[in-house]
């Protein structure tokens, strides 16, 4: 089965690990990888999670209320 | 030798310090925040995790407001740097360090009002003096947790609800009290609060912050340094979120491992318990130099009020004599002189001479404050009065 991955866009690596403490509460898969370029300029790390997992990944987002810059398909 | 030198830094500290240093610099030890590979992840994750150590130590609703610096000085000088404008007016008191002191006499010289509440010569604050100080451009009241000479606790709570409820902000330096004594942010609304890594917490020098309270507007603080945080790289603008906006430059990551140990380890021993030991201590101490002819001991005299720091003069001794002697002469390790705070011995009296500070932590025993009492007997004796 191929993997279909999302990415969650943050301000910056604390939010990401702030983000990965909530997803791991959540029992959401998630990993910590550098901004793919074609999605931003910024040399930080984004959240990837499996894209089946995107919309339990917001309404987990949302309840913590932790500020992310966007979720994307890759 | 016996070490009372606690409320200049505490020593010794916990092993697990130094072990969570060493793992980090052995095992770790990438840029934390900057590249995306696995060890600088990691070292990203130990400097997040030590926010959240802060934040639940204080209870602070949200970590990423907790904002690292060098020490509690970079703190002050953050909230009050970046947040007074000429013409506002800031409350503060008689008992405050330098770390406050000075950067609010610099504001001073950019048009910002500054009043300083006279305290008692025992170093008490009467929270009521700081209401009938409030005029219409008060913006922020600026306070010292506890004297970093006898120890003096000012009453943050009440102070804390007066600022709440004029709308006024309220910064507290807890740079003698984080961890000594219970501080909750929430409960004692502190909008600021100013924290060490080195003394009371039992981290490494080098590490301390600002916990920046959701009364305060991000968009009117001023960074004091700008630079580069590992976020926004495409951007020449400083960022505008909290808390990379305050923390330009590589952090001090290795310090803040050990901070992230010791503060796991102040939280396992429990603040109440080590307050409970200190207090002990304290009165053994307070009590013993009392009873000493020719000692004169400053404070309130009453532990539960004050940190476990005592100042005393041995009288017909300079106590800088006193000091030297207690070092050379029964190994008896303390500081002397005005502790980098002229207005607090101007309160209590002992400016410009100063006086004898012995700072306890909890790694003091009753033991050796009998020894170190009977240090001071002896000088004392032979002191002219």
């Amino acid at each position: 089965m191929k993997n279909e991955y999302a990415v969650i866009l943050v301000h910056s690596t604390s939010y990401a690990l702030r983000i990965e403490k909530f997803f791991k509460n959540a029992g959401i898969l998630c990993k910590l990888i550098p901004v793919p370029r074609h999605l931003s300029s910024d040399c930080g790390v984004c959240v990837r999670i499996a894209q089946s997992d995107s919309n339990a990944a917001l309404e987990t987002l949302e309840t913590a209320q932790v500020e992310f810059d966007g979720i994307y398909n890759i | 030798m016996i070490y009372f030198d606690n409320a200049a830094t505490s020593w010794p500290k916990h092993p697990c310090v130094a072990e969570a240093m060493a793992y980090f610099l052995n095992n770790i030890g990438a840029n934390p925040g900057r590249s995306g590979h696995r060890l600088a992840v990691e070292s990203g994750r130990i400097v997040y995790n030590t926010r959240e150590a802060v934040a639940e130590l204080f209870n602070a609703p949200d970590p990423l407001r907790v904002v690292f610096g060098h020490n509690v000085t970079e703190a002050l000088n953050l909230a009050l740097q970046g947040l007074l404008r000429s013409g506002e007016h800031v409350i503060t008191s008689s008992m405050e360090h330098n770390s406050m002191m000075r950067p609010l006499r610099s504001l001073e010289q950019k048009g910002i009002e500054v009043t300083v509440i006279q305290c008692s010569p025992e170093g008490f604050l009467d929270a009521e003096e700081v209401k009938k100080a409030i005029r219409s451009n008060t913006t922020m009241i600026a306070l010292n947790h506890a004297s970093n000479i006898v120890g003096t606790l000012l009453p943050i709570v009440e102070v804390g609800q007066i600022a709440r409820d004029h709308d006024l902000l309220f910064l507290v330096d807890a740079a003698q009290s984080a961890g000594a004594y219970p501080i909750d942010v929430q409960q004692d609304c502190i909008d600021l609060l100013g924290f060490t890594g080195h003394k009371s917490l039992y981290g490494p020098m080098g590490t301390g912050g600002l916990i920046i309270g959701e009364r305060v507007d991000v968009k009117k603080l001023k960074p004091i340094k700008t630079g580069g945080t590992g976020s926004e790289s495409g951007a020449e603008k400083q960022p505008n979120f909290l808390p990379d906006m305050c923390e330009s430059g590589t952090p001090n990551t290795v310090g803040l491992a050990g901070l992230c140990a010791a503060i796991q380890w102040v939280s396992e021993k429990g603040i109440d318990n080590i307050r409970t030991h200190e207090i002990a201590l304290t009165q053994q101490l307070i009590d013993g130099l009392k009873d000493i002819p020719n000692v004169k001991v400053y404070g309130g005299l009453d532990a539960n009020c004050q940190t476990a720091t005592v100042s005393f003069n041995i009288i017909g001794m300079e106590p800088s004599e006193a000091g030297f002697r207690l070092d050379e002469e029964y190994e008896v390790l303390c500081r002397v002189g005005l502790h980098c705070t002229p207005v607090s011995h101007r309160t209590i009296g002992t400016y410009p001479v100063g006086t004898v500070r012995f700072g306890l932590g909890i790694f003091n025993t009753i033991d050796e404050v009998e020894t170190a009492l009977s240090a001071v007997r002896q000088l004392a004796n032979g002191a002219k009065s």
